[in-house]
């Protein structure tokens, strides 16, 4: 049967992985290679790189992480942050990414979302989605970590982003993320239950127990978490090992 | 030995092509030449995308079809073929209208197709494969040899190939019913995972190919 996924997070800027509590107050947690390397060895489902470098004389750096990963991690690798133009795509997909996750760009112009799936194929091409509630029972789409909104209604967007061929989404609660208070279960089912593609949990891991939420209760088949890996608070074997005891099949 | 990966545009062959080089000192040269890949000792099609663009791009590169067809069914030169590179060995996809394939594994490239509505397509992840029938290449696969790896690879498809002969099937997963997972007969095999993204499961497979003389 299909495991539930575990993937780790990391916040690349300037070549360099970074995570923040709510996207500011950055830390440094490393070299990205290096990083890879461990949680390749670790037993990771894949791993996303999420590149943050906001100079664009910096923005070449990310394609050198990704060739230098993919020389040593043969797991899936999904790359996201700056992603606007197909050129942007092909570049990451020939240096060695096997996704990237499309966010701003896809509301700018939700038809790129269309012509980057058929280009490249709706296997290679997630939408991230940052949400943040704005009325019980309703999200709304933000951009720009959460400080610009765009009045796009959560539901609505993911539906109209599986329908634009993407083919996986990567759903950010902006209430919860750095809050280590877990997922938004309920934003996650919205769009879990709503949707026939894989939508991938993200934002507010602090526990074990919020990973097996995500998925029990969120309909997530994938979880995402940052901080808890790279600050060594739990490894994924702990994770893997919680999520099987709580009735959550993955793969040890 | 050279083993020759085919490149018609689509998709990632770095990580495909740094996965072999992990396991051979042997030249891995990455091509979109016909004449490269007839003088090929192995031939590895690799494939994301849609069936119909993937053929496409197989079928515009100059002479790459007969090089391909001498390569693998008049020389007997060991075949791979990955995802999308594994259905084009089947007679003809369903995805997006119905288009040719190879027409090496007879049978067809069909959605996944489940009674159960909240089954997420595409079946993305890790599955365990069943290894229906032992083959060389899946040596170390199969949860019930004594020295198996950890049977799970990652898949990322909607669609899998139904073959005609069930003597053609490897592997299957389940997923809302049986999924063919690997294929193969004679030189050719085909695998609807991605060994190259699988860690343990997927370097063994691809060493037993390099090793393979079929």
């Amino acid at each position: 049967m299909l495991k539930a996924r575990v993937i780790p997070c990391l916040d690349v800027k300037d070549g360099r992985v970074v995570k923040g509590v709510n996207f500011v107050d950055l830390r440094d947690a490393g070299d990205p290679v290096e990083q890879a390397r461990l949680y390749d060895k670790a037993g990771a489902d894949e791993l996303c790189f999420l590149d943050i470098t906001a100079s664009h004389e910096n923005r070449d750096t990310i394609y050198d992480v990704v060739a230098c990963t993919a020389e040593q991690c043969f797991m899936p690798l999904t790359v996201g942050g700056g992603v606007r133009v197909t050129e942007d795509i092909r570049k990451l997909l020939l240096a060695g990414a096997d996704k990237v996750s499309i966010n701003t760009a896809a509301i700018h112009r939700p038809e790129f979302v269309s012509e980057a799936s058929q280009r490249f194929g709706a296997q290679c091409i997630v939408v991230a989605i940052d949400a943040k509630q704005t009325a019980p029972g309703k999200w709304e789409i933000f951009t720009h970590g959460g400080r610009n909104e765009t009045g796009l209604d959560a539901v609505d967007w993911a539906k109209r982003m599986e329908g634009n061929g993407a083919g996986e989404i990567l759903l950010t609660s902006m209430d919860r993320d750095g809050t280590k208070s877990g997922f938004d279960i309920e934003l996650t089912r919205a769009i879990a239950d709503n949707l026939r593609i894989p939508v991938i949990a993200s934002g507010g891991v602090g526990t074990l127990d919020h990973m097996v939420a995500g998925i029990r209760d969120g309909h997530a088949t994938a979880v995402l978490a940052a901080s808890i890996f790279h600050f060594g608070e739990f490894s994924i074997a702990e994770t893997k090992a919680h999520m099987v005891a709580a009735g959550v099949p993955v793969r040890l | 030995m050279t083993v020759a990966i085919i490149d018609y545009g689509s998709g990632n062959l770095r990580s495909a092509a740094k996965a072999f080089e992990s396991l051979t000192n042997e030249p891995i040269v990455v091509t979109n030449d016909a004449a490269v890949v007839a003088r090929a000792d192995r031939v590895v099609l690799p494939g994301v995308g849609a069936f119909a663009d993937c053929r496409a791009g197989v079928v515009g590169l100059d002479g790459m079809m007969e090089a391909l067809t001498d390569a693998v069914i008049t020389r007997g030169r060991p075949f791979l073929g990955i995802c999308v590179g594994m259905q084009l060995m089947a007679t003809r996809g369903l995805e997006h209208g119905q288009q040719d394939g190879f027409n090496w594994i007879p049978g067809e490239v069909v959605a996944i197709d489940s009674a159960d509505p909240h089954l997420k397509i595409p079946h993305m992840g890790w599955n365990n494969l069943n290894v229906t029938q032992p083959h060389r290449v899946l040596a170390g696969l199969d949860s019930k040899e004594d020295d198996a790896v950890d049977p799970h690879c990652y898949f990322v498809h909607g669609y899998h190939l139904a073959p005609d002969e069930s003597s053609h099937v490897l592997a299957s997963v389940d997923y809302g019913g049986t999924i063919t997972a690997a294929v193969g007969r004679d030189n050719m095999i085909g695998t609807q995972f991605h060994p190259e993204k699988s860690q343990a499961a997927g370097l063994r497979l691809i060493s037993n190919f390099l090793a393979w003389k079929p």
